[in-house]
């Protein structure tokens, strides 16, 4: 089975925001809400790169660890999902979060948050596949579909990648060698330099730690 | 470690430098240009993957939220830490540990009585609003540490009980209840520091009470160290709530306006003050709930009915009660005057 990733090469990017516009057209994803960002690093300065961030899809995801309703849960590819049922809009998994990836819906002037929205790795979330409710919470199942997150296919000059990490690898260090530099993946010592659970898990399931 | 001054081979190398193990990554360095050098990676091995990173990096973004300039926060590591386990391990374990404390405490002192028995003459310790301000304070501080609990341990221990479907709805409103009872707490607060803080001024003979540990050892009895109105045990709950509640209120409302004063570290280090300062308070509350209780005859009725026994007056507040005294405020007794 293989283990979704992401991968950014920096040395690629050009700031397009291709990716982060077609994330949010796929997904009809609303105002203020950005599931997909461009980080642009050295702004203006010599050594300027940008760099397409969204959730990672850790392998030991910290979000799934701090949230007080234990809603997340990680599909048998490594995508991690969450279940905007039992979601109560608390905020933990930003806290926790390495990347800034969940996002929150503003519901009321007081700065009260609705439920958390995030990356799905254009998997939907928990309800049947290509179901109605599933693409109005969670939007498009892609993945259901045999396709690939539409960031990644959108990207013009193949900066992101997504698919079974051991490929992104070796398309990534195959391009190093051939241009001679590479500067490293992007966060992936964070989002993947801890041991995978082994195992996927889902609310109540054992890989969430406690309940 | 890294040289200040980069000549313009030395650029080129930024890869290899990678490759050696520098904590910061090398796509946030500073360099014009990347070209093959004589170190480039001969075989695909050696391209890394796994860059360390051990401090947040920051860069722009181009939408109106600044806070996701914030692109890797590898602080949220140790606020994981904490809201897993630190945070239960504090709030629990002092609980637990005062409980533990305040029965053993129970079982060498029992409850403490009065010495001289009760007289039958009442005399006026808290009048209406005290009563008013302390009952408002108590009951939202309550709620808000149960609902507080229910939301940390909740998934170790309510989850599994009753299932997910319906944990969430109690933690929505116990979210919600959270977050509004703080108004009344807030009233409550401010109305308790306006009746009693000149009450409250610490005192030289605060000393001789926290010397003799106000009595609580003395099981003969009739040893109290004099007192005025609130003994040095009061003032410290006075002050622990007072100040320990301004600090929940503050780090609270903060929270409930996310993002509005501070960025990401500072929301994790108000959620950790706020968090601290709930296990402190919860601990000292169930203190200030035993004595008030079943720790010692008689105290219950100065917040119950408002009038406490002469004897319990002139045992824990002599002082106070001889001030009462002269003012008429107790019951069957002349002024001095």
């Amino acid at each position: 089975m293989a283990r979704m990733k992401f991968l950014c090469d920096a040395e690629r990017c050009i700031e397009c925001n291709a990716c982060v516009t077609a994330c949010k057209n796929e997904h009809e994803v609303p105002w203020g809400i950005n599931r997909r960002r461009l980080v642009t690093l050295n702004d203006g300065k010599p050594g300027e790169r940008s760099i397409s961030m969204a959730c990672m899809h850790c392998n030991d995801p910290p979000c799934a660890a701090v949230c007080p309703v234990d809603c997340f849960l990680q599909t048998a590819d490594g995508v991690v999902l969450h279940s905007k049922d039992l979601c109560i809009g608390c905020g933990y998994c930003f806290y926790a979060c390495p990347f800034g990836a969940p996002q929150y819906p503003r519901t009321t002037d007081f700065g009260s948050r609705g439920k958390m929205d995030k990356c799905t790795f254009c998997a939907g979330g928990p309800e049947p596949d290509g179901s109605v409710e599933e693409y109005q919470k969670y939007g498009a199942n892609r993945l259901a579909e045999g396709k690939l997150p539409l960031c990644a296919e959108m990207c013009s000059t193949r900066a992101l990648m997504a698919g079974d990490g051991a490929v992104l690898a070796d398309i990534y260090q195959e391009r190093s060698l051939r241009r001679g530099y590479g500067s490293g993946a992007p966060g992936w010592s964070t989002a993947y330099g801890r041991n995978d659970r082994g195992s996927p898990f889902a609310p109540g399931g054992p890989g969430t730690g406690g309940a | 470690m890294r040289p200040t001054i980069l000549p313009l081979h030395a650029l080129l190398l930024i890869a290899l430098l990678a490759v050696q193990g520098l904590a910061a990554p090398t796509f946030a360095q500073a360099q014009l240009y990347q070209a093959p050098g004589q170190n480039s990676p001969t075989t695909k091995e050696q391209v890394p993957l796994y860059v360390p990173q051990d401090d947040k990096v920051i860069g722009r973004v181009s939408i109106p939220d600044e806070k996701l300039g914030v692109l890797v926060q590898p602080e949220g590591r140790e606020w994981r830490e904490w809201r897993t386990n630190t945070l239960r391990l504090a709030i629990g374990g002092l609980a637990i540990g005062m409980t533990a404390v305040l029965a053993i405490f129970f079982l060498y002192r029992g409850t403490i009585r009065i010495h001289g028995g009760k007289s039958g003459r009442l005399v006026l310790r808290f009048n209406g609003l005290d009563r008013f301000a302390h009952w408002t304070t108590a009951v939202s501080f309550l709620v808000m540490a149960l609902t507080g609990v229910i939301l940390t341990f909740g998934r170790p221990l309510l989850i599994p009980l009753i299932g997910h479907q319906a944990f969430t709805p109690l933690a929505e409103y116990s979210k919600s209840i959270h977050n509004f009872v703080s108004v009344p707490f807030v009233v409550g607060l401010l109305m308790i520091i306006g009746l009693w803080l000149r009450d409250n001024i610490p005192e030289k003979a605060d000393w001789l009470w926290i010397r003799t540990a106000g009595g609580l050892f003395s099981k003969a009895g009739g040893r109290h160290p004099e007192a005025g109105r609130f003994n040095a045990g009061q003032k410290l709950v006075f002050w622990s709530i007072v100040l320990g509640g301004m600090g929940m209120t503050a780090s609270g409302y903060l929270m409930m306006v996310p993002f509005a004063f501070t960025g990401i570290g500072g929301m994790q280090i108000i959620h950790v003050v706020h968090g601290l300062l709930a296990a402190g308070l919860i601990a000292a509350v169930i203190g200030h709930i035993y004595i008030g209780t079943i720790g010692m005859e008689g105290a219950f009725d100065a917040m119950g009915c408002g009038e406490v026994d002469e004897n319990w007056a002139m045992e824990h507040h002599r002082r106070w009660y001889e001030e009462q005294l002269r003012k008429g405020y107790v019951e069957g007794r002349q002024p001095a005057e």
